[in-house]
């Protein structure tokens, strides 16, 4: 087994209005690998995802304690460059949110405010990422068309070319294709088992078939606890623990 | 039917109001037409005002308006959007609870109480300050004003930025994007339409503003003649009719001058009200397009 690219060490969260939502997790992602969290809602996958990338600072935590290691490193650490935290772990949420520009400035404007001047450079990175992302071939006669003017589909897959941008390490999706099409759906799926090559993936997916589909490894939250975590293939088959089995054969959630 | 009588009493209060507003252009009109066939056009737009020797010059009225109106949405937008944005993004729930009903009672504030401020207050301690022969200036109206009108920019302003979707902010702090740039960058510009609006009520406000401005303006139509007259005693249109109207004869070619006035501010308004218009129908249809 490798390594682990984010090991989660009995990470606590809890809210400013009393709520547990995360209770002495411990969990090891694994590089280039399609980590998936999966659960019933109000079980915590949001709340974790959230706090991998600090955006949890902008929620009303009360308290955290417990350690998330980025290639070794506490990320909780008040020393962190949140900026850069985030450009190395993107987000994709569940619904797209193309910024108020034009395709390409939702790409471009990352970059920019990451430092990047040299015209030529960002162009040429805005192309990478949306070709990385499939959409290059049915937007590059329209680049200054508003992001919003695209399908849901394609403005999920502008979402990710913005992150795909700035070469992150690990990309993490909150329920990516809630609001999608089976079709986009599945081209979404697919393209995350390409780029898994370089790039680690944390997903919570929105229903247990696209979890069970797409799982190299998956994890079981429920109420604020990861109550199992093993590889998807061995998950999803012969659960180890009970409440694992009734949520996998339909039972509740 | 009793479906029926309801639609219908919603009905006539709908087109009474249309019709109030329409009698009230038309007298309007009726008034002030006259004074075009009873001041030759180029008397009329001429520069001094000076009734009682029957010159009808309206622009110093015109130019009186234009300055005080302009300095003072100046001297408010830089506050009044700062403070919204304050509200909006950055106070803390506590902070943010307190300031906006504040806010807005400030803007419930009778004019007249603010203008008696001015004129104890405000006057005197810009005569002294910049050391001007009277503190009864345009600027002093400009300030005053811009009391008046901030309220209006915050509390329409706050709104707008509250309509931008948090996830708009979720989605660009996960781009490494800080709470600054977010800010310039991604809130204000999706709220652009929402804060034209309050820029241009708060214009509206000012411009319409009575009596506050006849309080501290010192009531003197001259002239715009540089950036000198801003310290000078200056005279608006609002406050002309409001303090001639009382004495002047019905039906005197005076009387209709000043509803002409009227329709000349009547004018401004309705074109402030369609350029604030066109953006907020702008506004929803990007948000339509958000939603969908």
């Amino acid at each position: 087994m490798n390594e682990a690219k984010i090991a989660i060490r009995n990470y606590c969260l809890r809210y400013s209005d009393g709520v547990q939502a995360l209770k002495n997790v411990d969990l090891d992602i694994h590089p280039n690998a399609i980590n998936v969290l999966f659960g019933p809602a109000g079980g915590g996958k949001s709340s974790l995802l959230r706090s991998i990338n600090r955006l949890i600072d902008m929620a009303d935590a009360e308290e955290t304690s417990g350690e998330i290691l980025f290639n070794g490193k506490n990320i909780l650490d008040k020393e962190t460059d949140v900026s850069w935290l985030r450009r190395k772990i993107g987000m994709v949420f569940s619904r797209p949110i193309p910024l108020p520009k034009s395709i390409f400035e939702n790409v471009a404007f990352g970059l920019e405010v990451a430092g990047e001047k040299d015209k030529d450079a960002i162009r040429a990175t805005v192309e990478r990422a949306l070709r990385q992302a499939y959409l290059w071939e049915e937007v590059y006669d329209r680049l200054d068309d508003p992001g919003n003017s695209l399908s849901g589909g394609q403005q999920q897959r502008l979402c990710l070319a913005r992150i795909l941008a700035f070469e992150p390490q690990v990309i993490m999706l909150d329920e990516p294709t809630s609001a999608l099409d089976p079709v986009i759906t599945a081209r979404i799926e697919s393209l995350l088992q390409e780029i898994k090559k370089d790039i680690t993936i944390i997903i919570a997916p929105h229903n247990m078939s696209q979890s069970a589909r797409i799982a190299d490894y998956a994890s079981f939250f429920l109420q604020g606890e990861l109550v199992e975590f093993g590889e998807g293939s061995k998950l999803f088959v012969n659960p180890q623990d009970q409440r694992t089995q009734d949520y996998v054969e339909g039972r509740f959630g | 039917m009793k479906d029926k009588l309801i639609t219908r009493i919603i009905q006539i209060a709908g087109f009474s109001s249309i019709l109030i507003v329409l009698l009230i252009f038309l007298f309007l009109l009726r008034e002030g037409l006259p004074a075009l066939s009873e001041v030759s056009f180029s008397d009329l737009f001429a520069t001094r005002w000076y009734p009682i020797e029957d010159l009808f010059g309206i622009l110093p009225l015109f130019s009186g308006s234009l300055l005080v109106t302009f300095f003072s949405i100046l001297i408010a937008i830089p506050f009044g959007v700062g403070t919204a944005i304050y509200i909006a993004e950055v106070a803390p729930r506590r902070v943010k609870e307190i300031l906006k009903p504040m806010i807005e009672l400030l803007a419930g504030i009778p004019s007249v109480v603010l203008g008696f401020i001015g004129i104890v207050f405000l006057s005197p301690a810009l005569r002294e300050w910049l050391n001007l022969p009277t503190g009864l200036t345009a600027f002093t109206g400009a300030l005053l004003l811009a009391l008046i009108s901030i309220p209006t920019i915050v509390s329409v302003g706050e709104d707008a930025l509250n309509a931008v979707p948090q996830s708009y902010r979720e989605a660009s702090y996960a781009l490494g994007i800080t709470r600054w740039q977010t800010i310039w960058r991604v809130t204000l510009p999706a709220a652009r339409s929402g804060m034209i609006t309050a820029v241009m009520l708060g214009i509206s406000r000012t411009l319409g503003e009575t009596m506050a401005v006849m309080m501290v303006t010192g009531n003197a139509p001259t002239m715009f003649k540089g950036i000198v007259s801003l310290f000078k005693p200056t005279r608006t249109m609002t406050a002309t009719i409001a303090s001639e109207m009382g004495e002047v004869a019905s039906g005197s070619t005076h009387y209709h001058v000043l509803f002409f006035i009227g329709i000349v501010l009547f004018l401004f308004s309705l074109i402030i009200n369609i350029v604030s218009n066109h953006f907020s129908e702008k506004n929803r249809k990007d948000k339509e397009q958000v939603v969908s």
